[in-house]
């Protein structure tokens, strides 16, 4: 790994808008960084999407990176944190054939000790499903792997910010016309004391 | 249609609620923004908004391009020269790929633009239709906006969005696609408001008094300080603020090619020209300058040469109003967000009124060394074949710097930035970021438009001219008055400077033929002359100048002469070569 690299998670608020994603996308591919893992939906304020993005990346090129998401039209606010500052999740599913769970009541052991739960049960195959950081997630593959694993699918991680006060109350100030001195805390650079402050 | 429109125009509280096409609700939309021109060309999914435009053509002056390049480059210029937007139309597929260029080129020169681009219908789209191509996602990267409005119920608010985007905070191109079925659609047509917030777009940080107060009090200390100012003065409309900043501090001032014209070029403290071919003084002295401070410009790398060779015995105060320029390419000591038509004058009564005459006089001794290496004998040659620089001397003695010089790309475009003289705002216009060869012809033409009692100059290359010369059929129809220059030096002058520079001479496809420029133009009906002769060249200037119309003046100048002073690529901007 390069020096300074390290992952870190870009969290983006947005419009709810067509061709955004492209917009936002394309400000990685420009520079040749590859997305590691990508998940948006919407927040919980209505019509705000939220977007999630891991990139392995050194702290000057992801500052740069924000700036220029926070720039688009339709970007309300982008944060930045290394690992250390967020708590995340990825969630997985796994397919196995029934029978062989049936048969062997390790499997059964295994998969509690990996914390995985059954979604769905059915004669011929069980769906199971964990949420974990990637080691475990994929564990849980290697666990599996010899029990004739059918199918497996993993989600984009999903990251909450240990030090913030949510978005909430600085939406309000967003909508009003003459934005409040507080939205603006981009303008401190990088003398805001908090961890995301760009 | 008639009463149509004179409903329309009445005051938004009366609310008058009219059935109109998107079409008409567009070009409504285009008159209570103030456009008074639009450069375009009609195709088959535009052509509901040129039906509407025929009942709209004593309000709205549409120029016929020849070519949407053509069409866009016309819409910079008139940007350029007038501080309005730029409007233009264009058909879907190849009408809309063809504003790419021009759209790159907006992009990375700040230049605020709407351009209409015509769609097939909505439910068409992705089928891969006649004349069908995936607008909004090609121009994403070029464009500071785009939408693709698919019912007529969004012109409306898609074009206000669209004005305000492109002409606030910092200005870039914005494009509507507009599907045919939402042109030709009736909707019910509230009038139309100007957009003045937009949630999620702040055009301008709020200034912070702290960091002007710190970005003083590193300039009143300083010894040596050095101002470096770009486009930014000009889109802010800031001139006057940032003249009365420069005087009262007495910090000598220099310009990025973009910027040039902010304040005049006799000005005792404008020291010159930043960059690659800029003045010698400006280029050495930013290393040994103690504080540089750098206003509406971007650091771009023909400014800066090698980067970790730049400025760095110096702190750096930088003022823009785009937050991610600060330190994209260069650390920042202090940043000090905003317009500039704001942190100047709060810059200027922090400061306290110096004259830095020593400092002043290093800039004028290396002035003194260029002139004796390169400028003198490029202006002012006694024999051989003529110069560029000569012939842009020449003009500014007839001109006296109160003309718009709009110049293409390579090196007479560097010789016309270099040498012609500014005495106003917004007089210089060039392809700057982008480098677009073919830029000149339809930009001069656009920047006639937006500023129509000013002399329009096109300084172009014989390469250049080649790429868009079919503007001149646009020329010769609308009667617009712009003035040719082509510097002819049978070659594509800066490839083949590089070559004999760095590549042994190996002149690898820059032996370029031209035709006779002069039947072109004559073919045209635009008159012209070819010289090659020094004794023919004023009177020739004169000429064109006095030609009531546009006039073609083709100057011979010497084949393999080379732009100096040159900041070779990868070197420091100290190491400036002056042979």
């Amino acid at each position: 790994m390069p020096e300074g690299k390290q992952e870190y998670n870009i969290t983006v608020y947005t419009e709810n808008q067509i061709g955004l994603l492209n917009r936002i996308a394309i400000i990685f591919t420009r520079r040749k960084i590859n997305i590691d893992s990508l998940n948006t939906s919407p927040s919980e304020i209505e019509s705000i999407h939220r977007f999630n993005i891991v990139i392995n990346e050194t702290e000057d090129v992801v500052r740069k990176l924000a700036r220029q998401i926070e720039k688009q039209v339709e970007v309300l606010k982008v944060y930045y944190h290394t690992n250390a500052d967020i708590i995340w999740q990825e969630m997985a599913l796994y397919k196995v054939p029934a029978d062989i769970i049936a048969e062997k009541a390790s499997v059964e052991r295994l998969l509690r000790e990996n914390g995985a739960r059954a979604v769905v049960i059915r004669k011929d195959y069980i769906v199971f499903e964990t949420t974990g950081h990637r080691e475990e997630t994929d564990n849980l593959i290697n666990v599996l792997q010899p029990f004739g694993l059918i199918e497996f699918v993993r989600s984009a991680r999903i990251a909450i910010i240990k030090d913030s006060d949510g978005f909430n109350r600085k939406l309000r100030e967003f909508e009003k016309r003459e934005p409040g001195e507080d939205v603006i805390e981009n303008e401190y650079l990088n003398q805001g004391d908090k961890v995301f402050t760009m | 249609m008639e009463v149509a429109q004179q409903d329309v125009l009445t005051a938004p509280e009366e609310q008058t609620v009219t059935q109109v096409s998107g079409s008409v609700a567009l070009l409504e939309a285009l008159l209570v923004e103030g456009v008074d021109t639009i450069f375009g060309y009609p195709g088959g999914a535009i052509m509901p908004i040129y039906d509407a435009l025929y009942d709209y053509k004593e309000k709205l002056n549409h120029i016929l391009v020849r070519h949407e390049q053509g069409g866009i480059h016309a819409g910079q210029g008139y940007a350029r020269s007038s501080g309005k937007v730029g409007v233009v139309f264009a058909t879907s597929g190849p009408g809309a790929t063809n504003l790419v260029t021009g759209l790159a080129d907006a992009q990375i020169d700040s230049t605020p633009l709407v351009c209409i681009t015509g769609q097939v219908f909505a439910h068409l789209l992705g089928t891969d239709a006649f004349q069908e191509t995936d607008v909004i996602n090609i121009t994403t990267p070029v464009t500071k906006w785009n939408y693709q409005v698919t019912d007529a119920n969004e012109i409306p608010e898609a074009i206000a969005k669209a004005f305000y985007i492109a002409s606030t905070g910092r200005p870039g191109p914005v494009l509507i696609d507009i599907t045919k079925n939402a042109q030709i659609q009736k909707f019910d047509f509230k009038g139309y408001t100007p957009c003045k917030h937009i949630r999620s777009y702040r055009p301008k940080p709020i200034v912070r008094a702290q960091f002007v107060e710190q970005a003083a009090q590193v300039i009143n200390e300083a010894k040596k300080p050095f101002i470096l100012w770009g486009q930014g003065v000009l889109l802010g409309s800031a001139e006057q603020e940032f003249k009365t900043f420069v005087e009262k501090s007495g910090i000598p001032a220099a310009w990025t090619i973009l910027g040039a014209g902010a304040i005049p070029t006799d000005h005792p403290q404008n020291v010159g020209m930043l960059g690659m071919h800029g003045n010698y003084g400006p280029n050495v002295l930013t290393n040994d300058c103690d504080v540089l401070i750098a206003i509406g410009m971007r650091f771009d790398d023909r400014v800066t040469g090698r980067l970790d060779k730049y400025a760095k015995q110096a702190k750096i105060i930088h003022l823009d109003i785009d937050p991610a320029e600060i330190d994209k390419n260069v650390q920042t000591h202090v940043a000090v967000w905003g317009d500039c038509k704001e942190t100047l004058p709060m810059l200027t009564e922090l400061v306290e009124a110096k004259q830095h005459t020593e400092w002043l006089a290093k800039f004028n001794e290396f002035t003194h060394q260029e002139e004796e290496a390169v400028i003198n004998a490029e202006l002012n040659p006694e024999s051989g074949e003529m110069t560029m620089g000569e012939v842009v001397e020449q003009l500014n003695h007839l001109t006296n710097g109160d003309a718009v010089i709009v110049t293409d790309v390579g090196q007479h475009q560097m010789v016309g930035c270099r040498y012609a003289k500014f005495n106003n705002t917004r007089s210089n216009i060039t392809s700057g970021g982008l480098g677009t060869m073919g830029f000149a012809l339809p930009a001069a033409i656009g920047a006639k438009f937006g500023a129509q009692d000013k002399t329009v100059v096109a300084i172009i290359g014989d390469g250049g001219f080649q790429m868009t010369l079919q503007e001149l059929g646009t020329i010769m129809q609308s009667g617009v008055d712009v003035k040719i220059l082509i510097l002819n030096n049978r070659f594509l002058g800066m490839v083949r400077q590089w070559q004999e520079l760095f590549n042994e001479r190996r002149y690898s496809f820059v032996d370029i033929q031209s035709p006779d420029f002069v039947q072109v133009a004559k073919g045209y009906g635009i008159a012209g002359k070819c010289i090659k002769e020094r004794e023919e060249l004023q009177s020739s200037l004169k000429e064109m100048l006095d030609h009531k119309g546009s006039y073609l003046l083709e100057v011979f100048v010497t084949k393999e002469n080379n732009v100096f002073p040159m900041v070779p690529q990868g070197c420091s901007v100290s190491e400036i070569r002056l042979k």
